[in-house]
């Protein structure tokens, strides 16, 4: 050992731990079966001098009861079956001091097989230690362990390169695997703190530096965590109050539950998301009673609050301030990882968990599934166990949510399928709009004037019934050119009719929206509204928008009631892409438009369309013959 | 917040997703300073209540000073108390060693009140850093209709969302508790200024450093008298807490027996 550093290393063994309440920082241990991750942690319990009394002797009898050299790893193993078969199955968590702070050291096996494990103990942990074997090198695990590392939210990472002892302490072996692994972490946006070459079994940079090793400058595993901080929930971020429950054992009523970021004061105008029923904070509830009430509450406390008007409050609703409210939407996209029984499939409906918000949400779409071996993409219709994807999930109703990047409290979820969690994931809204704006009616007092000709009466006189001819479809696919034809036909034959188009009422009507998700929602609203104006007249409004997002269509469809026809003008991207009758496509792929529908942002088939057109597959003539014979049916009295 | 701050707001959570997610839940209370802890973190959670009622799993083994604060406390803290009496050793499973199998009279009063009273949820008071097999539980943990642990294959558990749906005749461990220390334990109930039974405190050169049963629990050498001097000793002790109860040692996995039958 060499002395210049044996004297800066923390915990020796022998030394008693000190005293007083401090920090506690989570450590998870992770990588490939058999690269020595439990090993470690009873090595570093040894070389910290945290093993308890007799421990040291009970491990050594074990091991001799099975006729093995001395096994570190039975510190953790505590299941027969662990012992016996010299692996880890599930996660286990143990105590330890350092000179800086006490420390929870938290162990996930390795195993495929265990991967649920493994998530169940990283979840936990405020930073990492990724071990690797220095002969064996990365493996699948290392690979998927720190991907998974990165999407359960652990930003401290120490890489281990372990067993140096077996490749002569060669430095370059070392800096082979190091080299190697640093480029798969820079591939998912990750930069470890250290990347350390060890021996477990040896002891060495474990507590204290090797002198095996020379050429490493850089701390030893204890001096890398020390290095490190705990994660607490920040007081900083716009408020998120979930509700957990609604208490009336005696006569206050209070809204329980956990400040997930934010701070919280009496007085602090709330509103409730997705419900949007706002009141004050009355007080902040306190046992002992005799106990002063606090004034104020912040990220992390469970609390009890009473407000000042008796709104109806659930368990599932997120309080916030009005000004930074959360998003309110029916779809998403979350990057998850499946650990289902069976596969994730399209189609498929599970159960949402976000916080306290339950829901059902239905697979939309399976945009990609990721190998986190090479970090390739492909598109299959299946989501198999312990694979990572990206998904657009659906809700029938508005669920409250933030994106990841922004609120990660707020922006992560569980899926249940059955009984059993099946798989969690990170949110992301990006292409997909707030839908708060366009749900939240703002007139109050307002009432319906009833007209003295019914809607039957107009009919008559217009020799047919008024609706809405609402097509959809991409850039390019032909719903302005089938419009303008059918209008034409339409007038000619002796219907009412009339055009709504994307362009004309961007002069107008929406001259003050943009091409951001929120104002594209907005300009459909209007439009929907517009339209089922044009249908209470008597008129045929035939709409010709790209309307990418079903629930715009569907406000679009209650708008107009039972006289809305969705007309899906279909056409596949690569026919649109070779038409691209206004040249956007190609502006789209240079990147000089921003969100633009089918290139990056999501275009939403519809389910359930009343005719579609294909006009890929037909001739414009053709699809205008079909589109007059559905509505001289459709429209007839 | 500080360590305790954050414990203690976990646990409230714990206690909060336990009450509303499972009906008919009961919480047991061995009079130990770990489930007096449950008790006092329930009454924060629920703001002076305990809307569940709480088990006492009664082998008449208790000591005198046990069935003293249970009386007191049962009152003033206003308990919905339940203090049936476990059946007798000889019903129990006699290839068990003899400290486990006195143990194990718990585990068979803990199925007979589940069955009495149709308790889908039980609250125990157990921590990972007691012993290496209880460091392996989750949160909530699911028992089959039998009380078997099946923890070969536990459920995956994170980002605080547990394990609340299951079909009908399996129940529901809830283990508010589980990322405490022992010396977290009586940091708190020295800074909430809690009651303890006084065994706990040393008379005579010896303290009960865990609580059980009279025969299979025995004193450690000990002068702390106060618990700040409880807390000092513990901080620097090596030796393990439950180096005094008899049924851990018997035999390499005799806690792991006792455990997967549904031991606490």
């Amino acid at each position: 050992m060499n002395d210049t550093t044996a004297t800066s290393a923390p915990g020796q063994i022998g030394k008693p731990p000190l005293r007083g309440m401090r920090d506690l920082l989570r450590i998870v241990i992770v990588g490939h079966v058999d690269h020595g991750k439990s090993t470690l942690v009873g090595r570093i319990f040894y070389d910290t001098g945290s093993l308890p009394e007799g421990k040291y002797e009970s491990i050594k009898a074990m091991s001799e009861r099975r006729g093995m050299p001395f096994e570190w790893a039975f510190l953790m193993d505590a299941m027969q079956a662990e012992r016996d078969q010299g692996i880890t199955i599930d996660t286990s968590q143990i105590w330890f001091k350092s000179e800086r702070r006490d420390y929870v050291i938290i162990d996930a096996p390795g195993h495929k097989e265990f991967l649920k494990n493994m998530i169940t103990g990283a979840s936990q942990a405020d930073a990492a230690v990724l071990v690797i074997d220095a002969e064996e090198g990365v493996k699948e695990q290392s690979r998927r362990h720190g991907y998974l590392l990165h999407l359960l939210g652990v930003r401290q990472v120490a890489v281990v390169v372990n067993k140096m002892d077996l490749v002569g302490w060669s430095e370059k072996r070392f800096r082979e695997v190091e080299a190697e692994y640093r480029a798969y972490l820079k591939g998912i946006g990750v930069e470890p703190a250290h990347v350390i070459p060890v021996s477990a079994r040896e002891g060495a940079n474990v507590a204290a530096r090797a002198a095996e090793m020379p050429w490493y400058k850089g701390p030893s595993i204890v001096e890398a965590l020390d290095g490190f901080n705990p994660v607490a929930p920040s007081k900083d971020l716009p408020l998120r109050f979930a509700v957990q429950d609604v208490y009336k054992f005696d006569e206050r009523r209070i809204i329980a539950g956990r400040i997930e970021s934010g701070t919280l004061k009496i007085g602090d105008r709330l509103v409730f998301s997705p419900s949007n029923k706002m009141a004050r904070v009355n007080s902040i509830e306190v046992w002992p009673a005799d106990r002063a009430k606090p004034s104020t509450a912040g990220a992390g406390q469970s609390v009890g609050v009473t407000l000042d008007e008796q709104i109806f409050v659930e368990r599932g609703d997120i309080a916030s301030h009005e000004a930074d409210a959360p998003i309110e939407t029916d779809v998403f996209r979350g990057r998850i990882f499946w650990l289902g029984k069976e596969p994730l499939t399209k189609g498929a409906r599970y159960k949402l968990k976000l916080n306290t918000f339950e829901a059902p949400v239905q697979v939309q779409a399976i945009e990609k599934v990721i190998d986190t071996g090479d970090l390739s993409a492909a598109t299959p219709d299946r989501v198999e166990r312990n694979q990572v994807a990206e998904i657009v999930f659906r809700a029938r109703r508005i669920i409250a949510l933030d994106p990841y990047s922004d609120l990660p409290r707020t922006g992560r979820f569980v899926l249940v399928d059955k009984f059993d969690i099946a798989g969690g994931g990170i949110i992301s809204m990006e292409g997909y709009a707030d839908q708060r704006s366009l749900i939240t009616a703002r007139s109050t007092n307002i009432t319906r004037v009833e007209h003295a000709v019914s809607r039957e009466e107009r009919w008559r006189r217009n020799g047919h019934k008024g609706g809405v001819i609402w097509m959809t479809g991409l850039s390019g696919a032909g719903k302005s050119t089938l419009a303008v034809a059918l209008e034409k036909r339409l007038h000619d034959e002796g219907f009412h009719v009339y055009i709504l188009d994307g362009d004309n009422v961007r002069h107008g009507l929406n001259a003050n929206l943009g091409f951001s998700p929120e104002d594209r929602s907005e300009n459909i609203r209007r439009v929907g509204e517009v339209a089922a104006l044009f249908a209470r007249a008597g008129v045929i409004a035939i709409s010709a928008f790209i309307s990418p997002y079903r629930s715009d269509r569907d406000r679009a469809r209650t708008a107009a009631g039972e006289d809305f026809h969705e007309i899906y003008v279909k056409a596949d991207l690569a026919t649109c892409e070779t038409r691209d009758p206004k040249g956007l496509y190609a502006k789209a792929r240079k990147g000089e438009i921003a969100d633009f529908t089918g290139i990056s942002a999501p275009y939403e088939e519809p389910e359930t369309p009343e005719l579609t057109v294909d006009t890929a597959q037909r001739s414009a003539t053709q699809c205008v013959d079909d589109l007059v014979a559905y509505v001289k049916q459709r429209f007839r009295i | 917040m500080d360590r305790l701050d954050q414990l203690e707001a976990q646990s409230i959570y714990i206690l909060r997703e336990a009450f509303n997610r499972i009906d008919n839940i009961a919480m047991l209370w061995s009079l130990g300073k770990d489930s007096n802890v449950m008790i006092w973190l329930s009454k924060k959670a629920f703001l002076g209540h305990v809307p569940f009622p709480v088990a006492h799993l009664d082998t008449g083994l208790e000591f005198p000073e046990t069935y003293a604060f249970r009386e007191r406390y049962a009152k003033e803290w206003n308990l919905k108390l339940i203090a049936d009496s476990c059946p007798g050793l000889e019903t129990i499973d006699d290839t068990l060693p003899p400290a486990s199998r006195i143990a194990a009279r718990k585990t068979a009063g803990l199925k007979e009140a589940i069955e009495k009273y149709k308790f889908n949820g039980i609250i125990a008071g157990i921590r990972r850093d007691e012993q290496s097999m209880r460091a392996k539980e989750r949160v909530f943990s699911p028992r089959t209709a039998d009380g078997q642990w099946d923890f070969r294959d536990q459920p995956p558990e994170f980002w605080d969302q547990f394990k609340t749906d299951y079909p009908a005749g399996v129940h529901i461990r809830i283990h508010p508790l589980l990322h405490w220390t022992e010396l977290d334990i009586w940091r708190y109930i020295k800074r909430e200024n809690m009651p303890i039974v006084p065994l706990y405190l040393a008379k005579n050169g010896e303290r009960f450093r865990s609580l059980g049963e009279i025969g299979i629990t025995f004193p450690i050498k000990s002068n702390a008298a106060s618990i700040d001097e409880i807390i000092a000793e513990l901080e620097v002790t090596r030796t393990e807490e439950r180096a005094g109860r008899a049924m851990d040692h018997e035999s390499e996995d005799a806690f792991e027996r006792l455990r997967a039958d549904g031991y606490m």
